[in-house]
């Protein structure tokens, strides 16, 4: 699996939406990514990654699109 | 006056006269925003003959009684920007408050209790024992306070881990495993006042009566939520520290004080033993006779306003509680700012607080 594929599909199973909704999606923006939906998104980047994140990126990444920003940091390389 | 740009200040990083300036901007530009919006906030303040040009100074600025919140429904937002409903604790019986977020003050309250913590416990995440069950977090759009504080506080963990089950008693095995897991690794616990101490210190205390013991030396507790039963009990902060540490070494452990109605804005125990006011909010102590403001060092009914509430006028607030101001900006910490302390709730106030509430059952 690409990274890109691991990237969508933390999203698709944390927040138990379909791919094709990803696009300019954000925080708030489906009623399953509210604070909950939220912690567990970053549980699944963080398995599928083996990455730690810190609290202020937690914060940051507020959309789909911020959320590749923020896995940069972590080394994580996704196009 | 964005909230953001509030948030690029440490939190406690102001000296007094620094602080003054900032709240009284954004405190009165508050009160306007909710006068505009809020009908039934409006009123209020045109029956008290508020003239917002004649404020300069947040002191100045009229405080809602928390109760109100009980008897109204207080919003300064269409019901169709709220994204979340937030409820304070009660015992049965008794009516509950309901403070309405729309999606900036929800981000505003998380990104400030992640700034006021941090200042404690660093930026890096650790493995996460919730003292609670995780049935407590049953709707997710409807949130008790309980279930909001263990919310708000699980971005600072990482393998969160529930250790009360469902009858609130400790997972003994879950824990055991959870600490080999982590071995090595700074654990990070939280969890209310009284469950603390009924559901898990008098366990492990029983534990230790049967010759098994658990190493928390280096975890760090983060606990809240009101002392009312352990008082009752003749619990004293001091002595509910002192037993934790004789228990399971842990020693790094700070209350917390807050409420449902300014989440995001904790007043943070600090190393010395006093809760410590951030720049985004403050505490004023008033006389009970006529709300003068009370010196320091003389107790009061506690004030609290809060540069968060954007979708509801919960910015400056009158408490049940009384406490007393320790000092201002000098601290032996370190951290600028008031601190203080709580001395419980008035008398004839009604039982609030998640420690407190629940612990009425015992």
């Amino acid at each position: 699996m690409t990274n890109m594929e691991k990237y969508i599909e933390a999203f698709t199973t944390s927040l138990e939406i379909d791919a094709s909704q990803l696009e300019g999606l954000e925080y708030q923006g489906v009623t399953q990514w509210d604070s909950v939906g939220h912690m567990s998104l970053i549980a699944a980047l963080e398995e599928a990654f083996d990455i730690m994140i810190d609290v202020d990126d937690i914060l940051d990444l507020s959309s789909f699109e911020k959320g590749k920003e923020v896995l940069s940091k972590y080394g994580v390389e996704l196009s | 006056m964005d909230y953001n740009d509030i948030l690029k200040n440490s939190p406690y990083s102001l000296a007094a006269p620094e602080k003054n300036t900032l709240l009284t901007e954004r405190l009165v530009e508050l009160t306007k925003h909710h006068y505009e919006r809020c009908t039934p906030y409006r009123g209020m303040m045109d029956a008290y003959g508020w003239d917002p040009d004649a404020i300069n100074n947040y002191y100045d600025i009229p405080f809602l009684p928390v109760s109100l919140f009980k008897q109204m429904d207080l919003c300064s937002v269409s019901k169709e920007a709220i994204i979340k409903t937030m409820m304070s604790s009660g015992t049965s019986g008794q009516a509950v408050s309901k403070i309405y977020c729309d999606r900036a003050t929800a981000n505003n309250q998380q990104k400030t209790l992640a700034k006021i913590v941090t200042d404690f416990t660093g930026a890096s995440r650790m493995p996460m024992l919730v003292i609670d069950t995780p049935s407590v977090i049953k709707n997710r759009n409807m949130f008790s306070a309980r279930g909001a504080g263990i919310l708000g506080f699980s971005i600072f963990g990482s393998d969160k881990t529930y250790v009360l089950d469902d009858n609130m008693e400790l997972n003994v095995e879950l824990l055991e495993s959870f600490l080999i897991k982590h071995q090595g690794q700074k654990i990070f616990l939280f969890g209310f006042t009284f469950m603390v101490w009924q559901h898990f210190y008098r366990e492990l205390m029983r534990l230790a009566g049967e010759g098994r013991h658990f190493d928390l030396s280096g975890g760090v507790l983060i606990h809240g939520g009101g002392w009312k039963k352990l008082i009752s009990e003749a619990v004293s902060p001091a002595e509910f520290k002192q037993r934790l540490e004789e228990v399971c070494g842990l020693h790094d452990i700070h209350d917390y004080y807050g409420m449902v109605e300014q989440t995001g804005c904790i007043y943070m125990e600090c190393e010395c033993g006093h809760l410590h006011t951030s720049i985004y909010s403050d505490v004023i102590t008033r006389r009970p006779q006529d709300f003068s403001v009370c010196n320091m060092g003389e107790p009061g009914i506690i004030q609290v306003v809060s540069m968060i509430p954007e979708s509801y006028p919960g910015h400056s607030l009158l408490t049940e509680d009384e406490g007393v101001i320790l000092g201002e900006d000098d601290c032996p910490c370190g951290r600028k700012g008031k601190y203080f302390k709580v001395n419980g709730r008035l008398k004839n106030a009604e039982i609030r607080g998640c420690s407190d509430t629940y612990a009425v059952r015992f």
